[in-house]
């Protein structure tokens, strides 16, 4: 197979023996093993590989980075098609299918281009103005403007891959695996701490993986060479963990930190079946080390961002690790030395350097000497005012600039790429997320790493030491120096001797003239948002004039790159335009993650079923084979109803609420939360949390209570029954069973330590059937042999221990439904033998399970409340009618004296009371609205709304519950209730009439029997 | 996410815990002596300091227990954490009690 056309013959670290196919718009192309999809793109040729955002002009691959603003593509297919990924993070596999982004129909004939003739129409901020008038149109602006928002597109289909997530504590966190992050490693894993390395990329050694054979040396050997013997080094600790393909995204509190790695992204379809896409690493660190290197800066100049322009640095990537031209005619622009080396090395593999175009004026080190010394033109005190092409850059139009202002004549010089420097931005994001604070240096214009209020250290290019020699030297004190914190003393290891060329300094120019009025050109800052300096200049006369206001005006740093490449010149160029001090500006946040970070890697594998605990009774089985349907309640499962064949749930709701009150019914009640209550002041602790009175509860009998906030609101709602002087067995709502019992701890615990009392949950250790409905009494009577079950020896409201169904059980005599009913409590691992031995023996008596609906029905025909349904935080004990438990005895309560307040005194307040619809057969919407006078358009006053609402089998007609202002003083009036529609039939007005908030038996007649 | 040194069972992670706000607010002794404006100062205000601050957790997740700690808001720094009923072992600022009846 013939390699690509702008592969070099041989060098970089691809694997020729393996060469890979993929596909770019559909087209087959060529690469190795090895490649990134940039380093492959750029092999066959191919710069032009993306529109940017705003005007869709035609952008190149920029970076070989994380740092990468232009080559976003659309990678893979179905679920697992992925938007916005950056070409020189994607490892190359057999296989691949990648599309450019944001545009239409095509890359070349993009319809999106004609916004960039329109540009006056799209200043930073265009939104607020230029698309307001006429308003009448705000809305196909907006149509419009959200089309072309966005570059890739989410996938339509689930994601198939699993994640993994796993929890790691080490002594030592190094983030960064180039020369400085090795030598901590080295330094660190010698002196026997745990370690863990990480870095982003597929193997360690940083910026060293670009540099060429025969070049500087660590140890008198290639850079290379000397990042394999470490990492053999490292890998034979035991202690040392190594993460390549791993970003360390998030610095958090206390060294916590965030890891993603990519486990089997670069494997396409050939990935392992049993392993994880992604791994996220969860990391407790003792002392981190931050070796994040550098990320180089961009010159701001007119027409900067057409394909074939990109930083030098990444130019010299290409070149050396991957060995591919970046171009046939390479013009470097650079305002310092480094870039030299992209010149040099380009040169010495035989491919044009039409100059370099140096913004310093007399550039004498010993970079520039060599370049001088290869026959490459230096065009000292220059630089490029503008470019020309469209799909590719063709020429760069340089002049001598002095300053701000073009001092001498523009040539042409013919070129299809450019390599740009304008210095290097120490990479100080984890450093400031976790709260770092940062300081400038004048003469590089960096921000570097200051204090640190955590246990970190920084070393290398991301605090400033960009010589080979202070990386290692930094690197290696900062990993001793973490061990011996962390515990672990220890010599610190020999430095390798480097050789090295020397750098002359750099000039900081952050914007390059232009021979052009302003208007008529443009000098990209942000090129993944298409911010150029007009728009920072714009938003410093609109008076956006802090950072974080220009960042969100002009969008500066707001893409998927996060302003790796333009947020130090934005603020720098916003500086100018204030006046101000570049440090008085300041940066904007630094937040977490360092680069995005799949949704499904913090999901991990709590998904589905797994997201949440499913809590099922000892009796669920039962339910399930017998077609109950299911409602969550909390984390439980509980059956709803149970039809029959052909039954909907209204079928199946009246059928049961029918045999309720005739026969029998039963109900599994064992999710109802149990606490048990013991010790010398458990009666006071219950005199203390209840409105009503308990010291004068007799044993073996049960009492409703009520329970409120401090707040005066009603909170929880329960019986509780006193088994012995000092014991007593608290019931709340299943909903709220944990929050009580935290309740109830928290003020032993934090207010009344000195209370001698103690509780217990008991909600899963017991199971509860419940059996009602007249004949339950006869039922129960031939399970059980050792209870008195007649109205004298076993009243209502009152509790017995004995045996059921042979097995022994606590028995309370309480009722929600109103009817006869009998509340059996056995040990849990008992609860499915107790319910078959009730549905055996009931069976002739027609024994009906019923579900939590025909439950809601009968307790609302009884006007019993279901606290967070009939009540929701605002409702105090004499908005539902229920002073009669609010005790007048007691001194105090929690919750007593918020109910004298103001407020809860007040006329006006919502208060329970039953509706009648006039329909009788219409069922109002829970929730629906309440107003006194209905009109046909808005306004109307909202007084109330209805909280509960059934079809009642017993009254043969609609019933509801409702929180309405002044309710009972409403008695007998009309109001009406909103009700929605549904699909194509409109929402309506339904006239009610406010009733009593009981519906059947009010004076309980049936359950005190 | 704070690693938070419970007194009972050494650091654990954040979210072992459950946050309960302000410390030392003590219940009013006698709450109907109050006037509502008084009540509702107990009931619902709570400082809000830049720095040191003295708040409740519970270890929900696993011993159970309320204690007190002493935080900085602004670098997260746990400064102590002690026992409820105790004091704070750090220079406690001029922090107002609420609600002294």
């Amino acid at each position: 197979m013939s390699p690509q056309p702008h592969r070099l013959p041989k060098g970089g670290r691809i694997d020729r023996s393996t060469p890979q196919r993929f596909s770019f718009d559909g087209r087959s192309f060529g690469g190795y093993a090895g490649d990134s999809l940039a380093s492959a793109l750029l092999a066959n040729g191919i710069h032009f590989v993306g529109r940017s955002f705003k005007y869709h002009r035609p952008r190149g691959i920029f970076s070989a980075g994380a740092e990468e603003p232009n080559a976003l593509f659309q990678i893979g297919a179905g679920g697992r098609s992925e938007p916005n990924l950056k070409a020189p993070q994607v490892e190359l596999y057999d296989g691949l299918i990648s599309e450019s982004q944001n545009r239409s129909p095509s890359l070349r004939l993009d319809r999106g281009a004609i916004n960039d003739l329109l540009s006056p129409l799209f200043p930073a901020g265009f939104y607020y103005k230029t698309f307001m008038w006429p308003a009448a149109l705000w809305m196909h602006y907006e149509r419009a403007i959200r089309a072309m928002a966005g570059m890739g597109r989410s996938a339509r289909e689930a994601d198939p891959d699993r994640y993994d997530q796993t929890n790691a504590h080490c002594d030592v966190l190094i983030a960064g695996g180039g020369p400085a992050g090795l030598m901590a490693a080295l330094a660190a894993g010698r002196a026997g701490a745990r370690v863990i390395l990480a870095d982003e990329q597929n193997e360690f050694g940083g910026r060293l993986l670009s540099e060429p054979g025969d070049g500087e040396t660590i140890g008198e050997r290639p850079p290379a060479d000397w990042v394999a013997e470490v990492r053999a080094e490292l890998a034979a600790m035991p202690e040392v963990r190594l993460l390549p393909r791993a970003t360390v995204f998030g610095y958090y509190d206390h060294n916590f930190l965030g890891l993603i790695e990519r486990v089997t992204d670069h494997l396409g379809d050939a990935a392992p079946y049993h392993l994880p896409r992604q791994r996220m690493w969860r990391v407790r660190a003792k002392q981190v080390v931050l070796a994040t290197g550098a990320i180089e800066r961009p010159l701001v100049f007119a027409e900067n961002d057409r394909p074939g322009i990109m930083l030098a640095g990444a130019a010299r990537a290409y070149l050396n690790r991957y060995a591919v031209q970046p171009g046939t005619k390479v013009l470097i622009f650079a305002n310092n030395d480094d870039a030299y080396r992209t010149a040099l090395d380009l040169n010495a593999a035989g491919i044009a350097v039409p100059a370099v175009v140096d913004l310093r004026a007399d550039p004498q080190g010993a970079l520039p000497a060599r370049a001088r010394a290869a026959g490459i033109e230096i065009l000292a005190g220059h630089g490029v005012v503008g470019t020309k092409g469209r799909l590719r850059v063709t020429a760069a139009r340089v002049a001598r600039v002095s300053g701000d202002t073009v001092a001498g004549p523009v040539r042409s010089i013919s070129c299809d790429a450019i390599a740009m420097s304008g210095g290097w931005n120490p990479a100080v994001h984890l450093f400031s997320q976790g709260q770092g604070k940062l300081r400038f240096e004048e003469a590089r214009g960096v921000f570097l790493p200051d204090e640190t209020i955590q246990a970190n250290r920084s070393a290398g290019a991301c605090n400033g030491a960009f010589s080979l020699a202070a990386c290692l030297a930094e690197g290696a004190e900062a990993g001793a120096r973490a061990a011996a914190d962390a515990g672990f003393e220890s010599p610190m290891p020999a430095l390798p001797e480097t050789k090295e060329v020397e750098e002359a300094p750099m000039a900081v120019v952050w914007q390059v003239p232009s021979d052009r009025p302003t208007g008529k050109t443009r000098a990209f800052v942000d090129f993944q948002n298409d911010v150029t300096t007009k728009d920072v200049k714009l938003a410093a006369r609109e008076g956006y004039r802090s950072v974080e206001h220009f960042k969100r005006y002009t969008t500066t740093g707001m893409g998927t790159d996060q302003g790796k490449t333009s947020n130090i010149n934005g603020l720098a160029i916003l500086a100018g335009a204030l006046g101000k001090a570049i440090p008085a500006v300041g940066t904007t946040t630094f937040r977490p993650p360092y680069t995005p970070v799949a949704f499904g890697a913090f999901a991990g594998r709590e998904l589905h079923e797994f997201y949440a605990p499913i809590r099922r009774t000892p009796i669920h089985a039962w339910h399930e084979s017998h077609g109950a349907v299911f409602e969550n309640v909390g984390q439980w499962k509980r059956a709803w109803y149970y039809p029959r064949a052909g039954e909907d749930m209204h079928a199946a709701v009246r059928r049961e609420a029918v045999a309720a009150r005739s026969g029998i019914s039963i109900l599994d009640a064992s999710t109802l939360g149990k606490i048990d209550i013991q010790g010398a002041d458990a009666a006071e602790l219950l005199n203390r949390v209840y409105t009503n009175a308990w010291s004068k509860l007799e044993i073996d009998r049960c009492r409703y209570g009520l329970m409120l906030g401090e707040d005066g609101m009603v909170m929880d709602d329960g019986v509780t029954a006193r088994l012995a002087e000092d014991h007593f067995l608290m019931s709340t709502t299943t909903g709220n069973a944990a929050r009580v019992l935290a309740w109830l701890e928290e003020w032993v615990q934090t207010e009344w330590p000195d209370m001698k009392v103690h509780m217990a949950s008991a909600t899963e250790q017991w199971a509860t059937v419940s059996i009602s409905g007249p004949r339950s009494r006869d039922l129960l009577a031939e399970l059980t042999g050792d209870i008195d079950l007649s109205p004298e020896a076993f009243p209502f409201m009152s509790f017995r221990e004995g045996t059921v169904a042979e097995v022994s059980a606590r028995v309370f005599r309480i009722s929600f439904t109103g009817e006869l009913s009998f509340e059996i409590n056995v040990a849990a691992r008992h609860g499915l033998a107790l319910w078959t031995a009730c549905m055996t023996a009931g069976e002739k008596y027609g024994i009906t399970p019923f579900g939590t609906e025909t439950m809601h029905l009968l307790r609302a025909e009884k006007g019993f409340i279901i606290v967070g349904q009939d009540t929701d935080g605002t409702v105090t004990p004499a908005d539902l009618g229920m002073d009669w438990i609010v005790s007048k005895k007691k001194p105090d309560f929690l919750g007593k004296r918020s109910l004298s307040r103001a407020d809860a005194l007040r006329t006006g307040r919502k208060r329970l009371v039953g509706l009648f619809t006039k329909d009788p057969k219409t069922v109002l919407d829970e929730g629906a609205q309440i107003v006194a006078e209905a009109r046909d358009r808005p306004p109307m006053k909202m007084i109330g709304h209805v909280t509960s609402s059934y079809f009642s089998p017993t009254l043969d007609r609609s019933i509801a519950l409702a929180l309405i202002e002044d309710g009972p003083e409403r008695m007998g009036q009309t109001l009406h209730a909103s009700m929605a529609g549904h699909a194509s039939t409109p929402g309506t007005t339904v006239s009610v009439r406010v009733t009593e908030p009981v519906f059947f038996d009010p004076d309980g007649e049936r359950m005190r029997g | 996410m704070l690693h938070i040194p419970c007194p009972w069972c050494g650091a654990r992670d954040q979210h072992e815990f459950s946050y309960g706000g302000e410390a030392h607010i003590a219940r009013p002794e006698d709450p109907a002596a109050l006037s509502d404006a008084a009540w509702a100062d107990y009931l619902f205000m709570r400082s809000n300091t830049k720095g040191l601050f003295l708040e409740r957790w519970r270890h929900s997740h696993g011993c159970g227990r309320w204690f007190n700690a002493a935080r900085d808001t602004v670098s997260h720094a746990i400064l102590a954490v002690y026992k409820m009923g105790e004091k704070s072992p750090t220079e406690a600022s001029g922090e107002t009690k609420r609600s002294e009846s």
